[in-house]
């Protein structure tokens, strides 16, 4: 039988409740089960996390950098989105 | 000194400081990087739990002696372990086989434990049923991928539990501490864990797609001190700094 | 793309790497920098995966429970290691296997101490102290370096190698202060790892090829020499204080530079070393060769699992 390599899996963890779970890196697994052990072993050996996402890395659609300025730059210019866009006077509290 | 309890303890121990030894051997050489990293995991485990049981041990001894004394100081014929934990990394097939017959075992025998009278024993054994647990899953995958993959891991798969099935049933023996371990409801009554074994252990190599051997004949010895010839050299590399450099603090 | 375009795209990455930006893996980069990058992250890996070898070689025959787990721990960490920077390199487009294959034809490099044998437990702690320490010196630098995926692993990396040199250090602490015997066996680690740790931090920097473009790209922060003394300087005082003497009689403090002067280094050594004939270069090709091969109809057998569980899940 002709070798084949075992796919790459990323994988993420959350380190504990309340957190999302955030990208950590990823590893070679032949399956989903082999991804979520080898994750545990090799990611959360120092008690890193208490759960964790596997995904095969083929199955991730990235965004293309060359679209940078079409994907995000409109967004910068939203200041309204964000809180300092208000002007309060300075004695209202709690807002 | 409470002879019987020191002794228990050496039989518990024992098996999982010479399987923490082999699964160590490992270390370096596995099939892939992150089965490497998954053994070195189980050996840690293993590890971990001797010393629990070792520093246990040393304190009911009370004769000065340390965990590394008892560890590895000791003489072949002393060493209680059963014979299916000193068989050899022949190939993965073997590993992964030795590691899911013991794990089985183990996790059964420290469900027991935890209802120990003794309170030291039964909070070790609490401690360790969470990573027996992670042990039976990672053996018994392992041991499906293997039974089920392809034509020649079917084969070395087959092959492995067919050469470590005459080990099993040692596991079930009743040694005399454990008879009065039993009495004193402190020690685990091994023989009622039999039927439950083989059970499950039949039920993980039925779908794996595994023959369950039917030797009626077994080895048996390891609890008395009576080993393979594979212990010696083991307990060589155990030893050696011990024995070449006596009584050194490291 | 026009030869032109390529220079303003080059320019505009360079200055992205000047302002300190890092650079993803799926950015416009030049080919010299993913080429450089899978060199040095790939011989990275190797040095960590190769270097498990030396330092497995003691794992079996521990002197103690407690210095059994920290090493077992430790050379399990090695893995790990290796395992982030073989999967970083992949972002650039080369698969984990092609790596192995470099390394296993000798194409590859790794750190060429690990060529040498770990003949006593001392050698644990030498190495230890002084590799993982000259490694350290090495690798907290990268942890800013541009190309973001090799940043990551080893912010990562560098935060899991500090209990290393620790580690290491303590089994030499043990011994110094141990029986006349075991004082010896300290004293003779340092003498056999001393040379070769200093020529781990790579040759002279008249000799050094890499070096301007690496400092560019943020792959190295200070010279091979510059690194070289900063290891000495700190480690000097190491030895004085557990009673260890460093093996040269050259080496001395200079008041002025406020610095150690040392003596010359044994490069035809270490280019014999580099070059594969270093007293345990076969052996560790043979090890890790025999690993991957023997390994190979394990990989297969878990391959086709997958894919029969796969399909049976599909016929439901």
């Amino acid at each position: 039988m002709a070798t084949k390599d075992w796919p790459l899996w990323e994988i993420f963890v959350r380190s504990k409740n309340g957190l999302e779970h955030r990208h950590f890196g990823s590893l070679h697994a032949a399956d989903a089960e082999m991804a979520l052990e080898n994750a545990r072993d090799v990611y959360t050996r120092r008690n890193e996390g208490v759960s964790i996402w596997v995904v095969e890395s083929k199955h991730i659609t990235a965004s293309n950098p060359e679209n940078y300025g079409e994907l995000f730059e409109p967004a910068q210019d939203k200041v309204y989105r964000h809180p300092t866009f208000y002007d309060l006077p300075d004695e209202v509290k709690h807002m | 000194m409470k002879e019987h309890l020191y002794n228990y303890i050496l039989g518990i121990a024992d098996n999982s400081l010479i399987l923490g030894q082999r699964m160590g051997e490992l270390c370096g050489h596995g099939p892939s990087l992150e089965t490497d990293i998954a053994c070195t995991n189980i050996s840690l485990d293993l590890f971990g739990q001797v010393r629990s049981y070792f520093q246990y041990a040393a304190k009911l001894a009370g004769d000065g002696r340390t965990e590394d004394d008892i560890a590895m100081l000791r003489k072949e014929r002393e060493y209680v372990n059963v014979l299916l934990a000193e068989q050899p990394n022949t190939n993965f097939a073997y590993t992964i086989g030795r590691q899911f017959l013991f794990d089985i075992y183990h996790l059964l025998y420290l469900t027991e434990l935890q209802k120990s009278k003794d309170l030291t024993l039964s909070a070790i054994a609490k401690k360790c049923i969470k990573e027996v647990s992670y042990h039976v899953r990672f053996s018994s995958d392992w041991v499906k991928r293997l039974g089920d993959g392809t034509e020649e891991s079917k084969q070395k798969m087959q092959e492995a539990v067919d050469d470590l099935w005459v080990y099993t049933d040692e596991l079930f023996h009743q040694t005399e501490a454990d008879k009065v371990m039993i009495t004193e409801e402190v020690g685990v009554d091994v023989t009622k864990l039999k039927e439950e074994y083989y059970t499950r252990v039949s039920e993980i190599l039925e779908e794996a797609g595994l023959n369950i051997p039917e030797s009626k004949w077994f080895q048996k010895g390891g609890k008395q001190g009576i080993h393979t010839e594979h212990l010696g050299y083991l307990l060589a590399d155990l030893q050696y700094m011990q024995r070449t450099y006596p009584n050194m603090e490291w | 793309m026009s030869e032109e375009q390529i220079m303003s795209l080059e320019k505009y990455f360079e200055e992205r790497i000047a302002r300190d930006e890092k650079i993803e893996p799926k950015d416009w980069m030049p080919e010299k920098y993913r080429q450089t990058h899978i060199r040095q992250m790939s011989q990275h890996a190797h040095s960590e995966v190769v270097g498990m070898l030396p330092e497995g070689n003691w794992i079996t025959r521990a002197p103690s429970l407690r210095r059994k787990v920290a090493l077992l721990a430790k050379v399990q960490d090695e893995a790990g290691h290796g395992l982030y920077l073989y999967s970083a390199t992949e972002t650039l487009g080369v698969s984990r296997e092609e790596l192995y294959e470099q390394l296993h034809t000798g194409k590859a490099k790794y750190s060429s101490i690990f060529n040498y044998p770990t003949l006593t437990w001392a050698d644990i702690g030498a190495i230890g102290w002084l590799v993982d320490g000259a490694a350290i010196i090495n690798q907290v630098p990268l942890c800013n370096t541009s190309y973001g995926p090799y940043a990551r692993a080893m912010i990562r990396v560098c935060k899991e190698e500090s209990f290393h040199q620790r580690q290491g250090y303590e089994i030499m602490i043990k011994l110094a202060n141990g029986t006349p015997e075991q004082k010896e066996m300290a004293q003779d680690a340092l003498n056999r790892w001393w040379w070769p740790s200093l020529m781990m931090l790579g040759p002279t920097d008249d000799k050094s090829v890499h070096t301007e473009q690496s400092m560019k790209w943020k792959l190295k922060r200070k010279t091979n020499d510059e690194l070289r003394q900063q290891f000495i300087d700190q480690t000097v005082p190491q030895a004085d204080l557990i009673g260890l003497k460093i093996p040269d009689p050259d080496l001395k403090w200079n008041e002025e530079r406020g610095s150690y002067d040392f003596g010359g280094i044994d490069w035809d050594e270490f280019w014999q070393v580099v070059k594969g004939h270093g007293p345990m270069n076969k052996e560790r090709m043979k090890a890790r060769v025999g690993a991957w091969e023997r390994g190979a109809w394990v990989r297969d057998a878990a391959m086709a699992y997958a894919e029969k569980k796969e399909k049976r899940k599909q016929a439901v």
